[in-house]
């Protein structure tokens, strides 16, 4: 079963992370992709840059409203993804809970919904 | 000259057989796969336009045995070169042998023993069930790394390193390519009719629309298991399997809409069952049942062979249902039967003793917060006539459910009994009376 690890950072807590530790922390989650890449668990994941470089988008009554940012200082942003597939929610939970990003700030463990059923 | 269909269905009878003799020969399995598979790809782009050999499985073996041999003299020779031996040694006679024209006798001797060797070693118990079913589709069914990571949704190097990882795993285990010892090939056994029984529930629940491109696992688990029936003709439990397979199996056409949207058993259009495949399962099941000790899959065979014999789900006989049910539980005990053995109850004794039934697995860590729990104790708070409880049940089970379709069909339950309604009463014939097919039972224990 597939499940999306969301990375979540607070901005300002990273920001104050020297850079050593920073470099280390980057080398951490690089060592657990490379182990999840072995071990045929890993889809695939990436890191989003800054969410001011993003847009927000809704329509409503047919009129389209698109605005950039988000620009309000969050303290926790979104900032990255990991999908899994693997056996069982606890081991889709042990990987998150190894993410350096679990301690600095949190991850969300999501299931992602199978495209297949079976009729009841 | 053959079609590249036809190429393709005897690539896949002969994968195992050219396999096993390779590796018969020389050892190595995980080498040894890699160049089976390489043959394969050879033969599937030479054979449609060049014609298949007059020994395609001859053929197979020599162009594998050569690829193997190539491979391991190379990896001695980057050994050595690893080494830093300054001073080239010839390569020593202990090595590989050369690959002689692989010729018909040897391979013909005992193509059949290495198939059930090969799924023995596939289905090894020191796997993960994922690993299990990837490998015993590459090294068994013959499908390629491509076609199975599309068969799981997954991209091909996640399927690539799941099976080399396995490979390495049965290597590290030091197991052989031998038959099992006596005293655990019937636990072994079982373990290789799981992970038909898996591939054929992966396989089932690929719902129609959309993923036309996906292999169909339903079919190769059928084949497979065709395989080990004509090997082990007087096994009831591998007759059963395959029974349970082609009965569910045919109910395909039927389970679901063009647009993708499950109908439950109770509503699906019966004419449109593949006959076929639902008498060979029927007969199957009941010379089983009659000339083999009792085993779970027969009895799930039979179940879905009372459901295939019903012509309307209204001329179901529960009453037989149940009975199988209770059976079932005393030899293979398991949250997923009590669940389904509910539905059986909630048709023969009535909603209220089911409910009953369901409250013993609420405290089943195994069960509890599952969403067929909340769809089973819905179904059977609809025919007691509570719909406003049951609406909510449904609710909270599309919350639960982790499958699109599923997710889907609840929310239109739930919709529908919460709505104003029409005719009140107890609906007798509610579409949830659930399927009682092997695929609903991994369905309830997929992700667990």
């Amino acid at each position: 079963m597939k499940y999306l690890l969301m990375i979540y950072q607070n901005p300002a807590t990273w920001q104050a992370v020297p850079e050593p530790e920073k470099k280390a922390i980057m080398a951490e989650a690089g060592a657990i992709v490379d182990e999840l890449i072995a071990s045929g668990e890993w889809v695939g994941g990436e890191a989003l840059a800054d969410p001011s470089t993003g847009a927000s988008v809704q329509v409503r009554n047919g009129v389209p409203a698109v605005t950039d940012g988000p620009f309000a200082e969050a303290k926790e942003q979104f900032v990255g993804y990991c999908i899994v597939d693997c056996e069982s929610r606890e081991r889709a939970i042990e990987i998150a809970l190894r993410w350096p990003d679990a301690r600095l700030c949190g991850m969300e463990v999501r299931p992602i919904l199978s495209p297949d059923g079976v009729e009841m | 000259m053959r079609t590249g269909a036809g190429v393709e269905r005897l690539l896949r009878d002969l994968a195992p057989q050219a396999l096993g003799a390779v590796v018969r020969r020389y050892g190595h399995f995980d080498a040894a796969e890699d160049a089976v598979q390489e043959a394969l790809l050879a033969a599937a782009t030479q054979w449609p336009v060049q014609g298949v050999p007059d020994h395609p499985k001859g053929w197979l073996i020599t162009v594998a045995s050569r690829r193997l041999t190539d491979q391991l003299r190379s990896d001695e020779a980057r050994r050595r070169r690893e080494a830093a031996a300054a001073l080239a040694e010839p390569p020593g006679p202990g090595g590989p042998g050369t690959p002689a024209a692989a010729t018909q006798d040897d391979e013909r001797v005992s193509g059949q023993d290495d198939t059930l060797t090969l799924l023995f070693l596939c289905c090894h118990p020191e796997l993960t069930p994922a690993s299990q079913l990837a490998l015993t589709l590459r090294a068994v069914g013959g499908l390629t790394t491509g076609e199975i990571a599309r068969a799981f949704l997954v991209p091909e190097s996640t399927m690539a390193q799941r099976i080399s990882r396995a490979k390495q795993r049965i290597a590290a285990t030091g197991a052989r390519f031998t038959p099992p010892p006596a005293g655990e090939r019937a636990a072994r056994l079982r373990v290789v009719l799981h992970v038909l029984y898996l591939m054929f529930n992966e396989g089932y629940a690929a719902t129609s629309g959309g993923q036309t491109s996906r292999p169909e696992l339903t079919a190769e688990a059928i084949r497979l298991t065709r395989g080990v029936r004509r090997l082990l003709p007087g096994d009831g439990e591998v007759a059963g399997l395959l029974a349970l397979m082609l009965l569910t199996e045919a109910r395909r056409p039927a389970r679901c809409l063009p647009d993708g949207s499950l109908v439950p058993l109770a509503e699906q259009d019966r004419t449109r069952w593949d006959s076929a495949q639902t008498a060979e399962g029927l007969a199957l099941v009941s010379s089983a049942l009659t000339t083999a000790p009792l085993g779970p899959y027969q009895l799930q065979a039979a179940i879905a062979a009372v459901h295939a014999e019903a012509g309307t789900a209204a001329a179901t006989d529960w009453r037989q249902i149940l009975a199988l049910y209770n059976l079932l539980e005393r030899i293979s005990p398991s949250p997923v039967v009590t669940l389904n053995r509910a539905v059986a109850v909630a048709m023969v004794d009535g909603p209220r003793a089911a409910l009953d039934l369901l409250a013993s697995l609420e405290t089943d860590e195994r069960m509890a917060g599952h969403h067929r729990l909340s769809a089973v104790r819905a179904h059977c708070l609809e025919l007691a006539g509570d719909h406003a409880t049951a609406a909510a049940g449904y609710a909270s089970a599309a919350r639960t459910a982790t499958s699109l379709p599923e997710r889907r069909y609840l929310e239109a339950r739930a919709a529908q009994l919460a709505a104003p309604a029409r005719d009140a009463g107890p609906a007798q014939d509610s579409g949830a009376a659930q399927d009682s097919g092997p695929a609903r039972d991994a369905g309830a224990v997929r992700g667990t």
